[in-house]
């Protein structure tokens, strides 16, 4: 533990619990990792389950697949790496103390994340009129339609939870847009921007895993 | 079975006494421990108990070599448990091959059970003594499991799938079945009773009821008898039109299933499967799932068109290895 | 310190129940732990008399057939989510952690207040589903029963522990971060109380294995809910696939509920017996090897679901692995007592109780782990006994040992010592009444969950009832005297037992900032033998 005394930063944000910033940093870094690899176990559930039944029923896996729209997924996908960029370039300039850099940057991976779940919408309602919705609006008929079942329920479990992810990240962009207006980060402390970016990315990561788990796998 | 008090449950199969054997060499090491523990523990509170409040007991860090030995004693011993646990598994795992076939089907809140010669039961199930049973089960709706506390078996029964036991009743009696996994209202009333019988006295009690079942078939042979649930095998063989692509002969559309069991299949994905009941039974209610090789994907599910009774009568006639062979 | 005039300290900092609903004092928090986790006890405990009543007779003739099966489910639901899981962490942990490494508070004082709201939410969800007609699927929502069969409120059930989870989630990532990143100067990881290594080890749990808990019951409320298709066979679906999931926590959850347990029996053992523990290190890491192992373990819940022969041998042996760890600590408590200056206060009487039970608890756990047997005891009144030692006898004997062990320090009362003791031979016996006879009930046979039974099993049942009610006694007991003292028990002095750890170096009750300035660590933890204790 670092002794009082010898800090070099500024006091002001240093929350009662913590004897300097330093401390209260580091604090923060190792929470959003611990916080991050529960997030890995939550979707590691669902990932195990896809990769079961993705073993057990491959062809009608397939068949199932080729009801998503590759291109729509392609641009999410796209959509959401670009997301990623703006949302590095945000913790970059808030590190650096450029509050307008950090304001627009902060806007523009909201509107990636917005359009992200503007074209899900899309998707989900195109699923809900082919009728490929389980339970609710299922019309699939073809002689594997019951395993075909399993891979939507598993895709709407699974793009589901990560576009819910994907509203919270929304509302913390929002507060972060905020407080960032109102000059609440500086050089000195950036530590929400840095740590939201880190839960930006990860939830981007999951993307990037979902997006050739189900759009593209009837494709290679 | 009166009386409203016990200490230890009935010894009716041959594995009773191996379980029980093991138990109780488990209930020795773990009484010794347990006797050591509080010995020590009351030993200890006693002879050290505080006489003085300005007492300071001199600090004992520890021994590495108290430590290794209580681990490495403990480990030897869970390893002897591990080992007879174990093979004890594996014989209540592994059905002898001269088992006799009884089919299994759970339901809320009934055992439904069918020998292979045909006869059913409800709840109840008849067995000759000193005759390996291989009991073949699943569930129509939720999870149950076949208990028989005095055969020391038990064995889920589980929807959408076949699980098997098997135990040889050592003494004839009236035993309890209990269904040991929660199923919902009725799960403590789903229970019926295992009759072991003389193997005399269970021709009786079998072609008895075969008279009654199955109109007069006058002093059945056993070979007669076991035909029964293969008959009805293959009379639904020849109803649901499975007989006009599964023939032996070339051209068919469908792979022939004489003498199919038990043998390896080749699969168009270029993988094998060993023919057994759960292939069979994903065969009939998700043929696209498993396409052998040579042949195109255009069997129908027979999903809702056969109950649990009627796959497992399916079943029978295609281990009889007679499937498709013969004409109606 | 000083007595007569009234000194300020985190109960009387601030008034009012705003100042309380709103406060991101760890120490309050934990009172408000407290609060609710008694309450659910009770609830709960209410749900397990039902259970226990209705099995004096082998006829069901108290409850119908579904309001028993509610009983059992909500009793286990409540118990085991809303109560042993959170018991030690949420209060004794919330309370004690950032003292005992002489901290002023928790990393996010915030997150720990959100932990309390987001408990009290999913029990408020529990409590309503039980309301509006209770949940009958038992606390393991089994596939396809929970999905499809029963008729009763699971997705408002399984709603409420999502939410719970998460509470128990951010607790114990906030304990992680608070040990890392908090300990006070010369605080090394190896000076440590074993109290705090105990929560160390149950929040890797918490972190790792809740999260695979909440998603395999968003997956059970989409396929109740929607009809979807994961678990379901009339898809191709897969039961068992919901119990590998479901166990690869919940029997983690149990290290969460018995790992802190033994972290304050570590604390009794060594303060009443004056002595440093005997090996240190090895209790320390065998928390970790519990919480590590742990998670290997699940499938021995499934030996009789026809799994493959060799994957349960695999889960049999690490199963054994884990035996060792539990054995090793047991071992290393009762040889601190040796040579020691043993007191019989009421938390050391807990305490030696503790041991007690959690032996045979532990124990027994090997005749689950062991294949052959198992298969006959599985799903039986065997299997219910065990649980019972482990995670009554064990974590609430542990629980109520350190309620008394630190109540002081809590509310700067004394208890009456006289009854403290007798309700703890209370339990103690009523415990082992209750629980024992189900030992050989289970090995007879008897199934679990069962509302009628056949007439053989009746006399044990009766004997197990009869030790219930007194077993109720003996919890009723401190409730009532532990609430008096807090009016009218004696004035606590700061350290009342002698006891070394930095909790003790601060006035009872502590100030809002627990220490006026941050201690500075010189020795090894239980240093019992270097102490000047100042006595009384």
């Amino acid at each position: 533990m670092a002794s009082t005394g010898s800090v070099a930063y500024s006091h002001a944000h240093v929350h009662h619990q913590f004897d300097d910033a330093e401390q209260q940093y580091s604090a923060a870094v190792l929470g959003m990792w611990a916080f991050l690899i529960q997030e890995i176990m939550f979707f590691g559930g669902l990932f195990l389950a896809y990769a079961i039944y993705r073993s057990t029923y491959p062809e009608a896996f397939a068949h199932a697949s080729h009801h998503l729209d590759v291109t729509l997924g392609a641009f999410n996908t796209a959509v959401l790496i670009a997301s990623s960029l703006t949302m590095a370039l945000a913790v970059h300039a808030a590190q650096t103390g450029h509050r307008a850099q950090l304001v627009l940057f902060l806007f523009l991976t909201l509107a990636l994340g917005s359009t992200f779940l503007g074209v899900k919408v899309v998707e989900y309602s195109h699923k809900w009129h082919e009728g490929l919705v389980p339970g609710l609006q299922w019309r699939v008929d073809a002689p594997d339609a019951r395993q075909q079942l399993i891979f939507f329920s598993l895709y709407f479990a699974m793009t589901g939870m990560h576009a819910l992810h994907m509203v919270v990240g929304a509302i913390g962009l929002i507060v972060l847009l905020l407080f960032s207006l109102q000059g609440k980060y500086s050089a000195e402390y950036n530590t929400p921007v840095e740590m939201f970016g880190l839960y930006w990315h990860f939830v981007d990561i999951v993307w990037i895993f979902l997006f050739p788990l189900l759009y593209l796998f009837a494709h290679h | 079975m009166a009386s409203n008090f016990a200490l230890f449950p009935e010894r009716a199969s041959t594995i009773a006494g191996e379980v029980d054997a093991l138990y109780l060499f488990l209930v020795a090491v773990s009484g010794f421990f347990a006797v050591l523990i509080a010995t020590l523990v009351v030993v200890f509170a006693v002879k050290y108990r505080r006489r003085s409040e300005d007492e300071r007991p001199p600090a004992i860090h520890g021994s590495l070599a108290l430590e290794l030995a209580w681990t490495i004693i403990p480990f030897g011993l869970a390893m002897v448990m591990f080992f007879w646990g174990a093979k004890v598994y594996l014989a209540l795992a592994v059905p002898p091959p001269n088992a006799m076939e009884v089919f299994v089907v759970g339901k809320q809140w009934m055992w439904k059970l069918q020998h292979l010669e045909g006869k059913r039961e409800i709840n109840e199930l008849h067995v000759p003594v000193g005759q390996p049973i291989k009991l073949t089960m699943t569930s129509e709706d939720v999870i149950h499991s076949f208990y028989v506390p005095a055969f020391r078996i038990k064995q889920d029964a589980i929807p959408g799938r076949y699980t098997t036991a098997w135990f040889e009743a050592s003494k004839t009696g009236t035993y309890h079945l209990f269904c040991a996994e929660y199923c919902g209202t009725e799960h403590a009333k789903m229970i019926g009773r295992i009759v072991v019988m003389e193997p005399a006295e269970y021709q009786a009690w079998l072609s008895a009821a075969a008279t009654t079942a199955v109109a007069a078939v006058p002093a059945t042979k056993p070979e007669d008898q076991q035909a029964a649930m293969v008959t009805a095998g293959a009379e639904l063989f020849q109803k649901l039109g499975c007989v006009s692509c599964h023939r032996a002969q070339a051209g068919a559309l469908g792979p022939t299933l004489a003498n199919l069991f038990g043998h390896t299949v080749s699969l168009q994905d270029g993988s094998t499967v060993v023919a057994d009941e759960d292939y069979i039974r994903e065969s009939i209610l998700n043929p696209q799932a498993k396409i052998v090789a040579g042949y195109q994907p255009i069997m129908p599910t027979f999903k809702g068109l056969v109950n649990e009774e009627q796959l497992m009568q399916l079943i029978a006639y295609i281990k009889s290895g007679k499937a498709g062979t013969e004409t109606p | 310190m000083d007595s007569g005039e009234v000194r300020t300290n985190y109960l009387n900092a601030e008034y009012g129940l705003l100042s309380w609903l709103v406060t991101r004092d760890h120490k309050r928090i934990a009172i408000l732990y407290l609060i609710s986790v008694t309450i659910m006890f009770a609830i709960g405990g209410l749900f397990a008399a039902a259970v226990r009543l209705e099995l004096l007779t082998p006829r069901g003739d108290l409850l119908a057939a579904d309001t028993y099966n509610k009983m059992f489910s909500m009793h286990g639901i409540i118990m085991v989510f809303f109560f042993l899981l959170p018991a030690i962490p949420a209060t004794l942990g919330n309370f004690l952690i950032p003292m005992m490494i002489g901290a002023r508070d928790l990393a996010f004082p915030r997150i720990n207040l959100l932990s309390w709201y987001l408990y009290v939410v999913g029990a408020l969800f529990t409590l309503y589903a039980m309301v509006t007609g209770g949940v009958d699927t038992g606390w393991t929502f089994y596939t396809p029963f929970s999905t499809s069969a029963s008729n009763t409120n699971v997705v408002p059930t399984a709603i409420g522990i999502f939410i719970n989870g998460f509470s128990g989630i951010l607790t114990g990532l906030n304990f992680i971060v608070t040990i890392h990143r908090m300990r006070a100067p010369g605080l090394t990881w190896f000076r440590l109380p074993l109290f705090v290594w105990a929560h160390y080890a149950t929040s890797l749990i918490q972190v790792l294995g809740t999260p695979v808990l909440a998603i395999t019951l968003v997956m059970v409320a989409l396929e109740r809910a929607f009809h979807f298709g994961i678990f379901d066979p009339n898809y191709g679906g897969d039961p068992l696939l919901f119990q590998h999931l479901f166990w690869f926590y919940s029997h983690p959850a149990v290290y969460i509920m018995i790992l802190p347990a033994m972290g304050v029996i570590s604390e009794l053992v060594t303060c009443f017996s004056r002595k440093s523990i005997f090996g240190y290190s090895f209790v320390a890491l065998s928390s970790v090897a519990i919480a590590v192992l742990g998670f290997l373990v699940w499938a021995h819940h499934m030996f009789v679901t026809g799994m493959s022969v060799y994957a349960a041998m695999i889960f049999s042996f690490i199963s054994f692995g884990v035996a060792i760890p539990s054995a090793v600590k047991v071992f290393n408590w009762t040889a601190t007592l040796y040579r020691g200056s043993v007191s019989y206060s009421a938390p050391m009487l807990y305490a030696l109780g503790f041991i007690g039970l959690f032996t045979i608890g532990g124990l027994t756990g090997l005749f689950l782990a062991t294949l052959g047997v198992d298969v006959h005891v599985t799903d039986t009144y065997f299997v219910v006994a065990h649980f019972h030692y482990v995670m009554v006898g064990g974590t609430i004997m542990a629980y109520l040992g350190g309620l008394h062990f630190w109540w002081p320090k809590i509310t700067g009362r004394l208890y009456p010592e006289i009854w403290a003791r007798i309700s703890a031979a209370i339990v103690f016996l009523g415990f082992n009444l209750t629980f024992f006879p189900q030992f050989i009930l289970g090995y007879l046979g008897m199934p679990r969950r069962y509302h009628v039974y056949p007439d053989e099993f009746q006399v044990l049942n009766v004997l197990s009832t009869a030790g219930s009610s007194i077993l109720g006694v003996g919890y009723l007991l401190p409730f009532v005297y532990l609430a008096w003292s807090m009016r009218y028990g004696e004035q606590a002095s700061p350290n009342p037992w002698g006891a070394t750890g930095l909790e003790w170096e601060t006035p009872s009750p502590p100030p809002t900032e627990n220490f006026e300035k941050t201690p500075v660590v010189t020795r090894p933890a239980y240093a019992y033998d270097l102490e000047e204790v100042p006595v009384g």
